[in-house]
């Protein structure tokens, strides 16, 4: 066995995106010593690619919001589904959080008095997206990044951790190895937090980056934590189609938002067609009524480019399938001849810049051609809403590997803004809770053991398996079987061959040696991938309704009675139970917001 | 505070790339163009004469300070004001350390071992620049006040070639100027918080203005050095008899 | 569909060589999508960083036929494929293995800068800031640390300077120092920590920046303007001088 080195704090958070960055930045501030492990470089992770902004009822902009409204527009958007009391708490801690961000340097685009100017979003009543050109999660992450470095926090960058530890039914670390060197590295921490984001990466055409492989996930499933919500997967309406190797890459929201329209290959628009009736009554059915929208009437209602993602990747799948796609299978986006050359440079810069350089095309004269791309993950660990605690004792999570607050499918700019929340509380709850824990549980050595010996495997030189022909093996299955629009048969299907690359996973080898080897990780990664693709699969296999996120071409209707429950998924002796439960109906004084009556004029 | 930051890497030998495009042209360019503009005017304030025609006068020899008690040359006495300004410009230092001294004369190219010390020590004239500026600004006046002049001829007003060329050489040098850094920092480059302070926005639309000139400082540097050799040529060519300068009105 | 040779620098702590592959050109690809190609074909231990693959992150950033780039945004198509395609980690930074490099020098730069100090907030507990007093700096904040205008500055690479920071935390400094909410005076660590003046404005940094931000227009040569004002203006130091005196 070989010696590790030993890092030892009171808050280990895995994770340096937004919501690690967060939750180390508030741990610190409760004065306990913070360990923070990213997989990459500090301010590279995920986050630094959110686009459009981060929603927060500020009122600025449109002085009829405030945190009820938000509510109402997140559940609705959630389609009934969410935990209300994690969307209660978002909503009214999220608009001190943003606000807090100015105080460490953030620079959101202005209104005219000098505030924080908001924007318009698919699903959000009012103009609600604090945002930086289309570039807020760079500001948002390079500002705490900046405050954090201050903080007295213990960055480990490019550390990738393997497996939680625990001992007597609690967390006390983690394992993981440097990638520079290749060796082994063992955090011993009184609790930990999981801030590792999303899963992506398990599909084919995809808007996460490579880290987007779902470690946190298998992490905590493998740690015994339970897991809810994992058929709801978000495909975003807008990515690249064209050239091939960008395919997927994103196409903010906030093209439409900022008035851009949606038109399929006879020049339609095509959206006035797939109005649902929950939108209906503030949605207009006018491309008249939408113009005079864009142009700031307060009386016009919202147009339908601006429908919730599910409702317009849906809508764009269908076209496609009349045989009304773009030339290579999409819809056109137009904004060149909604708003001036000016207007959109200045608005959308990185998005000009992108299709200039990686598709040859100016977005200014000519419409971008975009298709549905894997984007987000709604479900994850089932958290605590107060405290963020998982399942497992002393195990917290918080952004985007956490569940519940989006229900079956997310508002855009909703996840920033969850970062910054659940990430503040995820770091306050495990710093109190590790000042209550009298001592660190010291790990067995068998356990690190089994750890090392897991790890070192595809070193063998007896396996085969190539992990990047694994890779793009799984996410083809993904893709086929459990994508956008998933089938009973067809994804029965998958689970069978998910069975099969687990046993090939079991095989994989790499060549070269520990050190920065890119197939190692891989390898690595794909544990964790594969165990996720089994989870989603099974909870879409089990919801046999259509809802947000999740569409079964064979059960195209919601259901009733599904609305009422979430499912959840653990690992008990190594096999995978399922389960849908009854959510707790909500109160009250929520349910009235629900129906809220909205204040016009 | 830490003030050093270890590296290691050994640094690239002199002129080392693996760049494959012509990236010589342009300090070569640059160099043929400084040099060739360097020995023009000396030779041409060396020269004390021709350099009058009329109304038309040599921006070299402008404003015309002749005193018996100077036994050169009068553009000396005033030559060292645009030479300094010229030379102590953010643009043409580039220009110099890229082209002349080939520190680094081109991107990613191994730069001239030496001691460097960058715009330190010796160097830090280079910070006077503003001082030039001010001199400068009185000069566009000056070759402003000539170029009026030159629309005088003996017999009353008209506008000859050389009118023409002697304007444009004042505009030409006046554009130069308002895209000057340090008119930059002075107008209002140097304020934080435009809507703070006194006549805030006043210096905001003034900074925005010189941003205009400053984006293409370079070609107005560049426009403004032709010209002005190209006024004294055509002045003293005109003087010296080889061509007459033809009168438009 | 081409068949196009490529020359990748492979090896460990700066001892190495260039090796050749072939990769099969396909419409939009980008050098990213070949190293990619690469490793899935030939060399499954080929080491690069990349993350988000459209130049958000800025983490593949190495040199391309000898020019400092990202290579998830430059297109195979700009590049003339009939002669084999070197690429090269970047040279300023210690060298870790194939196209990986050691950068942390630059997040230990960074640590030195004093972070933003607000002043107070409004009544209303809000900051006000007119759009016109953040736009300069908001392009400064579009810097994806790619640190490629490190890697090219030459005066560390070429004249190993050690008292200099570099051009991402020129733009950094004075994304702080013309902050409209900070109250820090930053001229003096800028001159005599930081070295700007070892900087001789030659403007690589603004030439490979691949957010197209004027790195020397709008930051350095602002700066040095600031510190000329505060240290080297002797008018200005002398007026300084008399009404303090008169104070
Ligand atoms: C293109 C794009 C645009 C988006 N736009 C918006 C938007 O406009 N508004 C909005 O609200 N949301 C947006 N989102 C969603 C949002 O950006 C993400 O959901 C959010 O950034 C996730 O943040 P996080 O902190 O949870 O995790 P991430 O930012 O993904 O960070 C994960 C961190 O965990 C680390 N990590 C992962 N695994 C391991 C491991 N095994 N060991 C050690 N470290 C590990 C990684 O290194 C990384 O530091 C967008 C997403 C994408 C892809
Ligand atoms: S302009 Fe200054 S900072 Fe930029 S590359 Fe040149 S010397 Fe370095
Ligand atoms: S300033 Fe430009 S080149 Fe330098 S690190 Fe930032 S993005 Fe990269
Ligand atoms: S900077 Fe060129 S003239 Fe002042
Ligand atoms: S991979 Fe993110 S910038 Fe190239």
């Amino acid at each position: 066995m070989e010696s590790y080195e030993i890092k030892e704090h009171d808050v280990l958070v895995i994770g340096a995106g937004g919501a690690g960055l967060r939750a180390a930045i508030e741990a610190s501030a409760q004065g306990v010593s913070v360990g923070l492990v990213c997989k990459s470089l500090l301010g590279k992770a995920h986050t630094v690619m959110a686009e459009g902004g981060m929603a927060a009822s500020l009122g600025n902009t449109d002085p009829r919001d405030n945190w009820e409204v938000h509510f109402r527009d997140t559940i609705r958007g959630g389609k009934n589904l969410n935990n209300w009391r994690m969307v209660e708490i978002f909503c009214r801690e999220a608009a001190e959080r943003v606000a807090e961000l100015e105080e460490w340097g953030a620079l959101f685009d202005r209104t005219k008095e000098g505030l924080i100017a908001q924007r318009n979003f698919g699903g959000h009543r009012y103009p609600r997206l604090a945002h930086v050109g289309d570039r807020t999660g760079l500001e948002l992450i390079r500002t705490l990044q900046n405050h954090g470095i201050h903080q007295g926090i213990d960055i480990y960058m490019e550390c990738c951790i393997v497996e939680l530890l625990k001992e007597e039914g609690r967390v006390c670390g983690a394992f993981g190895f440097w990638r520079e060197s290749g060796q082994f590295v063992v955090f011993r921490a009184k609790s930990v937090v999981l801030a590792t984001g999303g899963l992506g990466k398990i599909f084919r055409v995809t808007s996460n980056s490579w880290e987007g492989t779902g470690d946190g996930h298998a992490l905590a499933y493998r740690a015994g934590a339970e897991l809810t919500d994992m058929e709801f997967v978000q495909f975003h309406p807008t990515g690249m189609v064209w050239p091939p190797s960008v395919q997927g890459i994103l196409v903010t929201e906030g093209v439409r938002g900022e008035g851009g329209v949606l038109k399929n290959s006879e020049g339609r628009r095509f959206m006035f067609d797939y109005i649902p009736d929950t939108f209906a009554a503030e949605t207009s059915d006018t491309e008249e009524e939408a113009s005079r929208w864009l142009s700031g009437d307060p009386e016009a209602r919202r147009p339908p480019e601006l429908l919730t993602r599910d409702v317009v990747a849906r809508a764009i799948r269908s076209e496609r399938l009349a045989g009304r796609g773009s030339p290579h299978g999409g819809a056109f986006l137009d904004i060149a001849g909604q708003r001036n050359a000016e207007l959109i440079k200045r608005k959308l810069p990185s998005m000009y810049h992108q299709f200039k350089k990686l598709g040859n095309l100016d977005i200014t004269t000519t419409p971008m051609e975009v298709g549905p791309t894997c984007h987000y993950m709604m479900g994850g660990v089932r958290v605590e809403p107060e405290t963020t605690m998982s399942t497992v004792e002393g195990l917290f999570a918080a952004g985007e590997v956490a569940g519940g607050l989006h229900g079956a499918n997310r508002l855009g700019g909703n996840s920033l803004t969850d970062l910054l929340v659940f990430g503040t509380r995820a770091g306050f709850h495990a710093a109190k809770y590790s000042r209550e824990q009298s001592d660190t549980i010291e790990p067995s050595k068998q356990l690190l053991k089994k750890l090392e010996k897991l790890a070192l495997e595809p070193f063998d030189p007896e396996r085969t398996e190539n992990p990047y022909g694994l890779m793009a093996d799984l996410q083809e299955t993904m893709e086929l079987h459990t994508g956008i629009i998933r089938e009973s048969d067809e994804m029965e299907k998958g689970i069978e061959l998910l069975q099969a690359l687990k046993i090939r996973g079991e095989r994989l080898h790499v060549e070269g040696n520990r050190q920065y080897n890119p197939a190692w990780h891989y390898a690595l990664d794909l544990r964790n991938m594969l165990c996720v693709a089994e989870t989603i699969t099974l909870a879409a296999l089990k919801r046999e309704e259509s809802r947000g996120g999740h569409t079964r071409e064979d059960f195209p209707e919601s259901s009733d009675s599904l609305q009422k429950v979430n499912t959840f998924i653990r690992e008990v002796n190594g096999r995978m139970i399922h389960e849908h439960r009854e959510r707790e109906p909500m109160p009250e004084y929520l349910k009235k917001l629900m129906n809220l009556p909205l204040k016009e004029g | 505070m830490q003030n050093s930051f270890q590296i290691e890497n050994p640094n690239p030998s002199f002129l080392e790339t693996s760049r494959r495009d012509f990236w010589w042209i342009e300090p070569f360019f640059t160099a043929i163009g400084l040099l060739a503009f360097v020995i023009y005017s000396t030779w041409a304030a060396f020269q004390n004469e021709h350099y009058q025609w009329e109304s038309y006068l040599s921006p070299f020899y402008a404003p015309l300070l002749e005193y018996d008690w100077w036994p050169f040359s009068p553009a000396f006495l005033i030559l060292w004001a645009p030479a300094g300004f010229r030379l102590t410009c953010y643009y043409y230092r580039k220009a110099y350390y890229r082209s002349l001294f080939l520190t680094p004369s081109a991107c990613a190219v191994g730069g001239r071992p030496q001691n460097y010390r960058g715009e330190r020590f010796l160097l830090l004239f280079q910070n006077l620049h503003r001082y030039f500026l001010y001199i400068a600004l009185v000069f566009c006046v000056i070759l402003s006040y000539d170029a009026y002049i030159s629309f005088t001829f003996k017999d009353g007003l008209g506008i000859g070639v050389g009118t023409v060329i002697m304007t444009l050489n004042a505009v030409f040098l006046t554009a130069f100027t308002f895209g000057c850094n340090s008119l930059r920092h002075l107008v209002g480059g140097n304020v934080d918080c435009y809507s703070c302070v006194n006549f805030g926005h006043q210096r905001y639309q003034a900074w925005k203005f010189v941003n205009i000139f400053n984006m293409n400082h370079m070609m107005w540097a560049w426009i403004s050095l032709f010209w002005v050799g190209f006024t004294d040529l055509y002045i003293r060519l005109v003087s010296m008899g080889i061509i007459t300068d033809y009168r438009i009105l | 569909m081409s068949e196009t040779l490529f020359k990748i620098f492979r090896g460990e702590r700066a001892k190495g060589e260039l090796c050749g592959y072939s990769v099969e050109v396909t419409e939009g690809m980008v050098v990213l999508d070949a190293i990619n190609q690469i490793q899935a074909r030939h060399a499954n231990d080929l080491a690069v960083r990349w993350n988000c693959k459209a130049g958000k992150c800025g983490s593949c950033s190495a040199e391309v036929n000898g020019k400092p780039r990202l290579m998830c945004m430059t297109r195979m198509d700009e590049l003339p494929l009939d002669k084999p395609v070197i690429i090269e980690p970047m040279r300023r930074f210690p060298h870790i293995k194939d196209l990986v490099t050691d950068v942390s020098l630059n997040y230990e730069i960074n640590q030195q800068i004093r972070p933003l100090k607000p002043k107070p907030r409004e009544a209303d507990g809000t900051y006000r800031m007119q759009q016109k007093d953040i736009e300069r700096i908001q392009e400064f904040h579009k810097c994806i640390e790619c640190f490629l205008c490190q890697n090219v500055c030459h005066v560390t690479r070429d004249q190993q300077v050690q008292e200099f920071a570099g051009p991402r935390f020129f733009i950094r400094i004075a994304s702080l120092a013309m902050h409209p909410l900070d109250t820090l005076n930053r001229l003096k660590e800028l001159k005599d920590v930081f070295g700007i003046g070892y900087c001789n404005i030659t403007k690589c940094c603004t030439e490979v920046c691949p957010e197209d931000i004027a790195i020397t227009d709008n930051a350095i040569i602002p700066l040095k303007e600031r510190v000329a004002g505060a240290f080297y203006d002797p008018l200005a130091l002398l007026w300084r001088s008399l009404t303090s005196v008169s104070k």
